[in-house]
């Protein structure tokens, strides 16, 4: 007999409805994972597109900070629960219930918050749902390639080495599950550089490099700021994004 | 409508998607396991059930519940205790009500302090039996 764990039955249905899911992923940490997903987030919806936003960095949640969100203001419950929308864009998190405490989770909790989470959350008229993740190639990337229809994933990386080798091991393990990657985008980088030759030895597409940006850190918390100072570097990723969804 | 709901929707589907190849419609009784962490209210997630099973067609007859304490166990000094939650307050029994992983923001391990603990037992639903006719 086959078991599956039910709350996987509902979430897929959950996601059913949302014409792309995007998780912004790199197996390096600290190269604009985060930034990048809240602000994508917002630029899409300031394009008019319906937009959820969820934060499977369970241990290290950020996003909230990001985008200054009250997480003392939870997800309405509505036959599961409908985050809020936050400067528009539809808000999950798991920091709502964690609060201001560590959440501190061994892998097989970590899979069972991923998998409660799923379930219970619903995104009315969402069409797209960018998902921020963890560092590494472990239980939250794992779980979204293997439990996530069809997500195709944003690749961010920076041009030092030790980021560049680190996502080629990830390009390799999402072309060999057959996902599809929206783009490589090169962070912190004042020009294309080795991300841009990784990509097409790949064959993927190279979205752009983002320079490094001094005042950025002044700009966490206020999501007009992030927008202000992001958005001509995000373009082409919005572009693509609008591409695939229309 | 509560976020049972939810849960009631997942234990409907995987109901069909275990009995749908017998091509039977009517469910004699189905016994739910219900981890006490979670403190989920049994009669709407009853209630929800079936209306869920009965809007995809099918008809249930009973539903029993059958509780499972919580049990938690230290790894770092090898305590084992069954939580008590009234001493939570209501917001963090709320927390942990929609995700019980949330216990390891709020306990730690009474006897070393430690929130490097396991939830042996306690957690999350399951159906544990499907009789159909
Ligand atoms: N283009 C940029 N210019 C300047 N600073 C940046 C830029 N992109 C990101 N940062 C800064 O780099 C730091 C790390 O960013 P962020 O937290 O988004 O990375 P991350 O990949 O999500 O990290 P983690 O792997 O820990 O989740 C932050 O201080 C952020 O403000
Ligand atoms: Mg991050």
């Amino acid at each position: 007999m086959i078991r599956l764990d039910p709350r996987l039955l509902a979430a897929r249905e959950r996601l059913s409805h949302i014409k792309l899911v995007v998780p912004v992923m790199s197996s390096k940490g600290g190269v604009g994972k985060t930034v990048i997903a809240g602000t994508l987030a917002l630029l899409l919806t300031k394009n008019n597109v319906e937009t959820g936003l969820l934060d499977l960095d369970f241990t290290n949640p950020g996003l909230h900070i990001l985008l200054g969100a009250d997480i003392r203001s939870w997800p309405e419950e509505e036959k599961g629960v409908v985050p809020p929308k936050i400067y528009g864009v539809r808000f999950m998190t798991a920091a709502y219930y964690s609060g201001d405490e560590p959440l501190p989770l061994r892998g097989r909790y970590v899979d069972e918050v991923f998998k409660e989470i799923l379930c219970i959350t619903r995104w009315p008229g969402v069409e797209v749902l960018v998902i921020d993740t963890p560092p590494g190639i472990r239980d939250e990337a794992l779980n979204i390639l293997t439990y996530i229809p069809s997500p195709k994933p944003l690749i961010v990386g920076t041009s030092c080495p030790l980021a560049v080798h680190s996502v080629e091991k990830l390009i390799k393990v999402l072309r060999e599950s057959n996902h599809e990657i929206i783009g490589l985008v090169e962070n912190m980088a004042d020009q294309p550089g080795p991300l841009r030759r990784l990509s097409e030895k790949y064959g993927i597409d190279y979205l752009g490099n983002i320079p490094y940006i001094k005042d950025l850190d002044t700009a966490i918390g206020s999501p007009d700021k992030l927008v202000e100072l992001l958005s001509p570097y995000l373009a082409r990723v919005i572009e693509k994004i609008r591409t695939i969804i229309s | 409508m509560v976020h049972e709901w939810a849960l009631a929707d997942a234990l409907a589907r995987y109901i069909v998607y275990r009995i749908s190849g017998e091509g039977k419609k009517n469910v004699k009784r189905v016994i739910i396991r219900l981890g006490v962490l979670q403190s989920i209210d049994k009669e709407i997630l009853g209630f929800a059930l079936k209306e869920i099973l009965e809007s995809m067609g099918y008809q249930v007859k009973q539903i029993d519940f059958e509780d499972e304490e919580p049990v938690l166990k230290c790894r770092k000094c090898g305590y084992e205790w069954k939580p008590n939650m009234n001493v939570f307050g209501e917001t963090i029994r709320e927390a942990i009500h929609f995700v019980p992983e949330t216990i390891f923001s709020y306990y730690k391990c009474p006897h070393c302090g430690s929130r490097d603990f396991d939830i042996v037992k306690g957690r999350g639903i399951d159906v544990t039996l499907i009789e159909v006719e």
